[in-house]
């Protein structure tokens, strides 16, 4: 009995009473989870963007951050501009969505999802692979010239890298969603993410298609590699971050762009409480798995995720 | 003219349903057997106990646990590393605590152990199916990993964290531990390799394996016709994780000797899930070809550029053969999506007619 009585303090009586304690400290919590939720969104987007239009979970997201990262890096160190260096590796992941899409997707139509998925860890081998051989493997510092000083505001400590992140990504969204609300492309896409078939019929080139999905989430992992890449250097372990995201990704939903980014919200917050109220209670490093379980709990409730199209089965 | 069933009567129902029920089949299982069992350990090395045959037929066990899961019962699970670490673990446990119970108790009781983790982690698929079910195991596979590695219960307090396999006998043989030999190492897993085989092939094209496929091919269908789906989804994790478990403690104390959880990483569940893609989803056959390909990969690749008087540095050869190892797995993919297995059933065929086509 006295031992239950000591679980129950340490997990639940003792972290609320914690919270209550400093308003201010939680709410500084809560404000960096959201940070950094922000930044398990961006990976997350690109694996939607890639899911809904052709229908591939594409493992290698994280290697294609890690792959524009060093592009980057790479661009940055022979001295060229900034402006400039993101334009290459912006070409780069044009060329290689390219790339992709001739060697690797064309020859794959048709098949099972769990074959395509295999397909892109072949992938994700194959760039994380040339990436590291191309640019080598030792951890690199990335410098896009944004600030970084912390200041305080009514008492809650942040820093202008963190917001400057979190105004990229909301831009990247909103330039997203303005791409494909009102152009002509964007209408394509959403055409092709709705019924393949249908949108063949009307006469949408799929392929060409795929290649500005792939373009796209290419540009998107270059933002992720660019944001995580300052904040901690570029290294082999940047592809990693593709494991964050795919507890946010069944959270919000496969085919969800906004179900990507409040699911990236909740999960960077719910991890960062977690781990710093029950954390110790748990003996640490708890942020591994944390996201799963948090991601499975939801998924009993709503097994399309959050904002994902509701499962119809017919028989 | 060479694998055709053309004046082959069967005159009794038994014989109607055998396992092998072509002549030329029960040739080819009785020259792998005797291959493996007797012309093999005439020929092999120390390198290749170690290095390739053991691994090989460790991970063999673990394909066909993983491809009863998603090849026959449909269910993608990424957790494999996971319930192979829990066999691991439960067998240090177990033989630390009880030292004088026979060895391959231990292993079989383990093998019970993961049976149950696994049907806990995979008491989610009745709600969640497809990616969403497997994204969801990486759950398992984070969590146990952690749980392993935070509570100091399961490697016994040990300093280093790693648990290592204490040395034990049977019939006065040892079998685990420094002393062991390569030879026996390797009879031991060949024998647990060949019943498992067994074991599971007779499983799938029984009744357990019939539901299945029903509950694969089409979840709604089958529990219309009356096939209960927790029972057969749950049936079908336990069996597959108690593979995986047994596969887990003899990679511990049969190859590995000691280990850390990180053997037990999500790099083994994909490693696992190739070899079952690679050899062909919903075959037995194809997960042992399977696992001997993605064993034999790597290895050749590590040897084949010096081989050809190729020198390259060790720190870029790494990255070469992980870019050679994607385009592999990628052009395997396109030229054959249903594996090895496919393949030699295509060679069957041809070998019906050739060499004369009429």
């Amino acid at each position: 009995m006295e031992t239950l009585i000591m679980i129950a303090e340490v997990m639940f009586t003792a972290p609320i009473a914690d919270m209550i304690d400093s308003p201010v400290f939680l709410a500084e919590v809560i404000i960096s989870g959201l940070l950094t939720g922000v930044m398990y969104s961006l990976v997350a987007l690109g694996f939607v963007l890639i899911f809904k239009a052709s229908g591939v979970f594409n493992f290698a997201q994280g290697a294609m951050v890690l792959f524009a990262a060093l592009a980057l890096v790479g661009f940055l160190e022979q001295g060229v501009p900034v402006p400039v260096a993101i334009l290459g590796a912006v070409v780069i992941m044009a060329a290689l969505a390219y790339a992709i899409e001739y060697l690797m997707l064309r020859h794959l139509v048709n098949q099972e999802g769990i074959i395509l998925f295999m397909a892109t860890i072949g992938l994700n081998f194959i760039l994380e692979g040339s990436g590291q051989l191309a640019w080598g493997s030792n951890v690199k510092g990335l410098d896009i010239g944004l600030p970084d000083t912390s200041f305080e505001w009514y008492g809650i400590l942040l820093n202008t890298f963190d917001l400057s992140a979190a105004v990229i990504a909301a831009s990247l969204v909103a330039m997203l969603a303005v791409f494909f609300q009102y152009t002509n492309v964007g209408r394509a896409l959403r055409a092709v993410a709705d019924d393949h078939q249908a949108a063949l019929s009307v006469g949408i080139p799929l392929k060409t298609i795929w290649v500005i999905v792939w373009t796209v989430a290419g540009i998107v992992a270059l933002v992720a590699g660019v944001m995580w890449g300052s904040k901690s250097g570029v290294s082999f372990s940047l592809s990693l971050i593709a494991l964050k995201a795919l507890p946010v990704l069944i959270l919000g939903g496969f085919t969800s762009i906004p179900g990507a980014i409040i699911g990236g919200l909740v999960i960077g917050v719910g991890e960062k409480i977690a781990e710093i109220y029950w954390g110790p209670a748990f003996g640490g490093a708890i942020e591994d798995w944390f996201a799963y379980v948090l991601a499975l709990a939801f998924l009993m409730f709503r097994p399309q995720g959050l904002f994902g199209e509701k499962i119809i089965e017919r028989v | 003219m060479f694998y055709r069933e053309a004046g082959q009567f069967k005159t009794r129902y038994d014989k109607d349903q055998a396992i092998f029920p072509i002549l030329q089949d029960r040739w080819f299982i009785a020259l792998v057997l005797i291959l493996a069992y007797v012309i093999v350990p005439l020929v092999a090395t120390e390198y290749w106990y170690q290095a390739v045959l053991i691994p090989f037929l460790i991970f063999s066990l673990a394909a066909i646990g993983l491809n009863l899961l998603t090849g026959y019962a449909g269910q993608v699970s990424l957790g494999t590393g996971a319930f192979m670490a829990v066999g691991a673990y439960a067998s240090y446990k177990l033989t630390t605590a009880f030292p004088d119970i026979n060895i391959f108790i231990v292993f079989i009781t383990s093998g019970l152990f993961a049976a149950a983790v696994g049907m806990v982690f995979g008491a989610p698929s009745l709600r969640i199916k497809g990616f969403y079910l497997a994204v969801a195991t990486l759950a398992a596979q984070f969590f146990i990993l952690w749980l392993f590695n935070k509570v100091g219960w399961f490697f016994n307090y040990s300093p280093s964290g790693t648990i290592t396999a204490p040395p034990r006998e049977f019939f006065g043989r040892m079998v685990t531990g420094p002393e062991a030999t390569s030879e026996t190492r390797y009879f031991i897993v060949l024998v647990f390799l060949t019943l498992g085989a067994l074991i599971a092939k007779n499983l799938v094209r029984g009744r357990v394996g019939r539901t299945w496929m029903a509950i694969r091919d089409m979840d709604i269908a089958a529990e219309i016709i009356g096939i209960n789906p927790l029972k057969t989804k749950l049936l079908a994790f336990g069996i597959s994780s108690f593979y995986c478990g047994v596969a887990g403690a003899l990679m511990i104390f049969i190859w590995l000797g000691s280990a850390e959880t990180e053997a037990f990483d999500i790099n083994l569940s994909f490693q696992i899930m190739f070899m079952i893609i690679i050899g062909g989803l919903g075959s037995i056959m194809g997960s042992i070809m399977g696992a001997a390909f993605i064993i034999l990969l790597p290895i050749f690749l590590t040897n084949f550029p010096p081989m050809i008087g190729l020198q390259i540095p060790t720190d870029l050869s790494k990255h070469v053969e992980e870019i050679v190892f994607g385009t592999l797995i990628v052009f395997f993919l396109i030229v054959e999506p249903h594996g090895l297995a496919r393949l030699w059933s295509i060679a069957k065929e041809k070998l019906r007619k050739w060499p004369f086509p009429y």
